[in-house]
């Protein structure tokens, strides 16, 4: 791919990025960082190339590293993601109108 | 040479692929009810990256060819098997540590967390910049003339650069919301000058760097001296920031590990890491500019720092003012017979751990036939959308709790206001005083409600910026002094009574 191409995938990216951002609601802008932790460790791709390439062994140990710590945040990022995710829940109907709604969890 | 990516166009299209599959993840967050569909998207999304590259770049130990040329179809070679254990406990070792935390992390550490995080991103694309520096045939970035490619090596410099700010900046960060260093900003003399001076620096390096005749794997130091110099910026550039600012801090910080995403996409020209980028480069940036919005600072004014270093002084010699006390018996008796309350929780709320027995409190006052709503200022947690979190946690359905400029005009209407861990947030002094350090911060019009509770540990501390509050003194404002948890408990008995 050349140059132009790429910036025009990046350009356009930037405003996806824009209009998709400002839809996300604001209860959920902490998932939201979250969430895009998790996927900028799509670094990973670049870790995996250096340490799989034959060649310099210092640049095989660097690569080893990156993924580690990319993995924390793969792992990381997703797992806290979906725990925040699960907790919010709506409004269960029924429940105003018994006074002993206690008992349901 | 060919270019170590995209040799089959399904590579290309997987990577496309996973490239949408995160702008749908983003998507999905428009509303908790397609969530959690959305950040499966995202997993998808990372595991295609992931094995693509896996089986694009399998590990092959070299028969015959030099040093610095990578093998792709036609050479023999065999499967490296070692080198692809190694790789797997890289994923397991990092994995698994990234999963229990995950696990165990308590959600007023939220904050703490995200910024580790970044660091750890920020780190990654150091190293997987200086891989590529150090071997430019593995990622076909190598020229003919044995130099690496000039528009890759500003690249590659640029994601290490951007990396590195973001590693030390999140570290610092972190140290500042874990309470491992103070929140008081550290202001270094003529500060600006050597930063603004560091920043040209590694600019000129860079160029330099993009200039020079001998840039072959590994050579050339004024790599690794921009790399130094750029770790010293992201320190000297967050040490002078206040605490209060951390939640923008950490926005931005956010921002900047998706640009350098996206700046190794460039070196690499790869289509998931490019739209990874943008998408997070964005989502950070917007995220600042709206914590920016809430706190009435400009961006430029959060960046420079020192916010929160004397603002203190300014609220301490004045006099007594009459306030009214009221006792937990008085505060369930008039929360009983109200029609509409709304709950304001700050950040207090959260370290007292009240958010569990305010959700019993709501839950007592429902049964009451009483209409609960809960208003969020969006400065409320320590990051965007914490609090939001936190009482989702408590088990608050999430259309209970309201954003500031959707529940505002409500408080005309409203019987009861009760401000519990918050402080500034309800200042009229925003509205007013054009002399307060908060003037212009968005807060909310409690003042219009028929009564307010306030929920505080003592009259002699004051919020975050360090101002006097009016609304203490007002003749519907009704002050509850103690501890927040404490307090909501009482309330709970007086009102099961």
């Amino acid at each position: 791919m050349d140059f132009i191409s790429i910036l025009s995938i990046f350009v356009l990216a930037c405003f996806v990025g824009y209009y998709v951002v400002w839809s996300v609601t604001p209860a959920l802008h902490t998932p939201l960082m979250s969430v895009t932790n998790a996927i900028s460790s799509v670094i990973v791709v670049g870790a995996l190339i250096a340490s799989a390439a034959a060649g310099s062994s210092s640049s095989k140990w660097f690569g080893l590293v990156a993924v580690a710590l990319a993995s924390v945040n793969i792992f990381g990022g997703f797992a806290v993601t979906a725990r925040m995710l699960a907790m919010y829940k709506k409004k269960e109907r029924p429940a105003p109108k018994t006074p002993e709604s206690g008992g349901a969890k | 040479m060919e270019p170590a990516v995209a040799v089959n166009p399904w590579v290309a299209v997987a990577y496309l692929a996973s490239g949408v599959l995160f702008i749908l993840a983003l998507r999905g967050l428009s509303s908790p009810a397609t969530s959690r569909t959305g950040n499966r998207f995202g997993m998808i999304g990372m595991l295609i990256a992931v094995v693509t590259t896996l089986v694009t770049h399998f590990p092959m130990t070299q028969l015959a060819l030099g040093p610095d040329q990578a093998c792709f179809d036609n050479c023999s070679a065999s499967p490296n098997w070692s080198l692809v254990g190694e790789i797997f406990v890289a994923i397991i070792i990092g994995g698994t540590i990234g999963f229990v935390t995950a696990r165990k992390i308590q959600m007023t550490a939220m904050p703490q967390l995200v910024a580790a995080f970044h660091s750890l991103v920020g780190m990654a694309a150091v190293l997987v910049a200086i891989a590529a520096f150090l071997n430019p045939g593995a990622f076909g970035i190598l020229g003919g003339d044995g130099n690496i490619l000039t528009v890759s090596r500003i690249e590659m410099s640029l994601g290490a650069a951007i990396g590195a700010i973001t590693f030390s900046g999140s570290v610092i960060a972190f140290a500042k919301l874990n309470g491992n260093m103070s929140g008081a900003p550290i202001i270094l003399p003529a500060r600006h000058v050597i930063n603004l001076g560091t920043l040209a620096a590694i600019l000129v390096l860079t160029g330099l760097f993009a200039a020079s005749q001998h840039a072959g794997p590994g050579e050339n130091n004024l790599f690794w001296v921009a790399c130094a110099l750029s770790f010293a910026i992201g320190f000297l550039l967050i040490i002078p920031i206040g605490g209060a600012d951390m939640p923008v801090v950490v926005s931005m910080l956010n921002s900047y590990s998706g640009w350098a995403a996206a700046a190794m996409g460039f070196t690499l020209h790869n289509t998931a890491m490019i739209i990874t980028g943008a998408l997070v480069g964005s989502s950070g940036a917007i995220l600042s500019y709206i914590m920016c919005r809430a706190m009435n600072r400009s961006f430029v004014s959060v960046i420079a720092g020192g916010f929160g270093a004397a603002s203190s002084a300014g609220g301490e010699a004045k006099e007594q003012r009459p306030y009214k006390r009221g006792s937990a018996e008085d505060a369930a008796f008039l929360l009983k017979e109200a029609e509409n309350v709304i709950i304001i929780p700050g950040y207090g709320m959260a370290v007292a751990q009240a958010q569990h027995v305010l959700r019993e409190m709501a839950d007592q006052l429902k049964a009451h036939g009483v209409n609960v709503k809960y208003a969020i200022h969006p400065v409320a947690g320590r990051m965007p959308g914490h609090m939001n979190v936190l009482l989702a946690e408590a088990n608050v359905p999430y259309d209970e709790v309201f954003e500031l400029e959707d529940i505002n005009h409500e408080f005309a209407q409203c019987d009861v206001a009760f401000i519990i861990g918050a402080n500034d947030v309800v200042n009229p002094a925003a509205k007013t005083d054009k002399s307060s350090p908060i003037y212009g911060m968005p807060v909310f019009d409690v003042e219009k409600a028929k009564t307010i509770m306030f929920i505080k540990r003592s009259m002699s501390g004051v919020g975050y910026s360090g101002v006097d509050n009016d609304v203490f003194y007002l003749d519907q404002t009704m002050m509850l002094l103690s501890d927040a948890k404490k307090m909501v408990e009482e309330i709970n008995k007086a009102l099961a009574d």
